[in-house]
């Protein structure tokens, strides 16, 4: 009787029973370094009665969502990975049948109208896929490219774009960025020209995950003349309309399994109700949903971060040098000690701004202080961890190479590490004055 | 058939997780350690659930026995379509000695207090491995049983179960009410979906005691020690099938 992919999860039950059975209580691990094998160690859960801002139904979603990982998605990463794109759609779908694209979107449409803790939890539990590209597409589909469209977008709009997007039937992208403005969002060239009731578009989007296979893109683009701050607006644009253009599936150094598409705009014609709120708003609109986006990368990483720390110790505590294992070398376990103390730090401060944001606070510092520090911690981490891993680190077979490659985009995208620190110093007012 | 179905659904430690034997070797280290409902009874579950959305049968009610923690496992249970939940709710050393004997009276005494019509429980645990409690709580209710289901179907008051066994398939029919225990071949699992983990939360499970159903938990067997397994050795390799005869007589194998 052929074995479905449901038993799969039960085999590696059987085969990590079965190989533990051979190995000592010193904890030799039995599976192989492979880069999609799955870990034999699990970090002990936090007790659902004393976490600081989950409940029971946090905890079941994250197991929930943990199956579907273990069951649809991490067989398959290294085969997408080396295919440079991933099945959106399929994936897509799936997410969205057990209601995980929809978490803190309105229930009229599809959504669950849970706080934004239940996202963190989504992105926390996505941390477990053992690669940085997929989360990245499945977070730009549930949580940068909706919200706007969400919150201000027309009821005609939201059935057209955001309910299929939460049922995981169409795929969302983000236009925001452009070969020439990235940090600086203000200065984006794409214009929108105004012709009787529709727009004509032309211009370009860069760095657009799930680009080639997007059905609609969130857009903004420059629709009036005017201050730079005020003349924008976000549009729904279907992707199969005449004159987009997909120019190339950018390669990247990592996030191999997301395609990262550069889009061109030429006399693209869209009705102006397809304009999410009021027209002049777009800018606003997009710096309203950072907040989000920011605790989003921070909670997906730091999952990352802990499996990338297990795993390390796991390696260095079976592989010799002069004669005893890499990890009863001070250097070595007195480092990894340094590195999970910073992300029990970084856990805190996510979990803190979380239960104020959905309290109604504004937490753009603290955001932007995690998205800052959540960059430069998987940095030093996948460094240092690296080099505790030696050669086998440097081969493309292993978990942790793909995450210092992955991780090295956390400085850059989603608010560069800089535009974090501007941000910082606003608030602390230390910017020079004009 | 219409009617109840009892779904027994077990807590155990994680199957993923590095089992450690305690210092003291009176058993495993529990505390801290990820918790999960055991795979068999997931499938358990699966197949109740499926049932009712075949309106062969009308409510599915988890149960668990254990500490508070076990509750837990029954809204898992609720998340994938159970319709309520019984905890029973044994703690401490009674805990520490509860095992398929005490657990059988226990559904045994549930389904004739919630007059159930089918009782679906997993093979085995992944703990103990024990394999017991679906033949023992058969045998107290005298009722038929349909071991290591591969396949179940309802055919007017009986029940046709294929089941996996040493030489290949064995198909039965039975009557009901009756007792059967799910292998891994039985049906996937689905992922309890997010709007039914929310809708889990409405759902009521209700707390008994052992005591209330008249069932006495003193345990007949008594752990004397745990261990982890032996470390395992390197191996010999030999040269020809002769030496490798003579090595196994001299080790006494053969």
């Amino acid at each position: 009787m052929a074995l479905h992919g449901g038993a799969l999860r039960l085999n590696l039950l059987f085969n990590s029973r079965s190989l533990y059975k051979l190995t000592s209580l010193a904890g030799v691990r039995p599976l192989s370094e492979h880069a999609s094998a799955k870990p034999a160690t699990f970090k002990p859960s936090d007790t659902t009665a004393d976490h600081l801002i989950y409940t029971q139904e946090h905890f079941a979603l994250k197991e929930s969502l943990r199956k579907l990982i273990d069951q649809e998605i991490n067989p398959y990463v290294d085969k997408w990975e080396a295919e440079r794109t991933f099945p959106a759609h399929k994936i897509f779908k799936i997410l969205g049948n057990a209601g995980f694209l929809g978490v803190s979107k309105p229930v009229e449409f599809g959504g669950l109208g849970l706080d934004f803790s239940y996202s963190v939890a989504v992105a926390e539990e996505l941390g477990n896929i053992r690669c940085g590209g997929i989360p990245m597409a499945i977070g730009v589909q549930s949580d940068m490219a909706t919200p706007a469209l969400a919150r201000f977008g027309s009821d005609q709009l939201k059935k057209e774009f955001l309910l299929p997007s939460i049922l995981g039937d169409k795929v969302a992208c983000l236009g925001v960025s452009e070969v020439g403005a990235g940090s600086d969002v203000s200065s984006i060239m794409t214009k929108a020209v105004r012709k009787g009731d529709e727009y004509v578009i032309n211009g370009g989007k860069m760095w657009t995950t799930n680009g080639t296979q997007a059905d609609w893109m969130c857009l903004l683009a420059n629709t009036s003349d005017g201050p730079p701050h005020k003349n924008k607006s976000l549009i729904c644009l279907p992707m199969n309309l005449p004159g987009v253009h997909i120019a190339r599936k950018i390669d990247k150094m990592g996030m191999w399994s997301s395609d990262t598409a550069e889009v061109f705009f030429d006399d693209v014609h869209v009705p102006c109700k397809n304009v999410i709120g009021q027209e002049g708003l777009g800018f606003t609109y997009q710096m309203l949903q950072f907040q989000e986006e920011r605790l989003w990368a921070v909670a997906n990483v730091l999952t990352t971060m802990d499996s990338i720390i297990q795993e390390t110790i796991g390696y260095t505590r079976q592989r010799k040098i002069f004669k005893q294992p890499v990890l009863y070398h001070q250097t070595v376990h007195f480092r990894l000690a340094e590195l999970q103390t910073e992300v029990e730090l970084l856990r805190s401060l996510l979990y803190r701004a979380t239960a104020m944001y959905i309290k109604g606070n504004d937490v753009t510092k603290l955001a932007s202080m995690a998205k800052l520090k959540a960059g430069r911690l998987a940095r030093e981490l996948s460094d240092s961890c690296l080099q505790f891993w030696g050669g086998m680190g440097y081969t493309s077979d292993v978990l942790v190479s793909r995450f210092y490659r992955d991780s090295r985009l956390i400085s850059i995208g989603a608010g560069a590490d800089e535009v974090m620190l501007g941000i910082i110093c606003k608030y602390m007012d230390t910017l020079p004055k004009k | 058939m219409s009617g109840r179905v009892l779904v027994g659904v077990k807590r155990v430690i994680d199957y993923a997780v590095k089992i450690r034997v305690k210092p003291d070797h009176t058993g495993v280290v529990t505390d801290g350690v990820k918790h999960s409902m055991n795979p068999f009874c997931e499938i358990a579950v699966e197949e109740a659930v499926k049932l009712k959305e075949k309106k062969l049968i009308k409510e599915v009610v988890a149960v668990s026995c254990g500490p508070q923690q076990s509750q837990e496992t029954i809204r898992t249970a609720l998340a994938m379509g159970a319709d309520r939940g019984i905890h029973v709710e044994v703690s401490g050393k009674d805990y520490d000695s509860l095992g398929p004997l005490q657990v059988s009276k226990i559904l045994a005494a549930l389904a004739k207090k919630e007059e159930a019509q089918l009782i679906i429980l997993g093979k085995q645990a992944i703990d103990d491995d024990c394999n017991q409690t679906g033949q023992m709580t058969a045998a107290l209710l005298d009722w038929p049983q349909g071991t290591f289901a591969s396949e179940v179907s309802l055919e007017a008051e009986k029940i046709k179960v294929v089941r996996e066994i040493d030489g290949g398939l064995e198909t039965i029919k039975i009557n009901t009410p009756a007792v059967l225990t799910a292998d891994l071949r039985l049906n996937t699992p689905r992922y309890a979906t997010l709007p039914n983990i929310m809708k889990a939360k409405k759902k009521k499970i209700a707390n008994v005691k052992p005591a209330d159903l008249g069932v006495d938990l003193t345990s007949r067997l008594e752990v004397l020690r745990v261990d982890e397994p032996p470390q395992r050795e390197a191996g010999v390799k030999v040269e020809t099938v002769e030496d490798l005869v003579a090595k196994l007589k001299d080790t006494g194998k053969i």
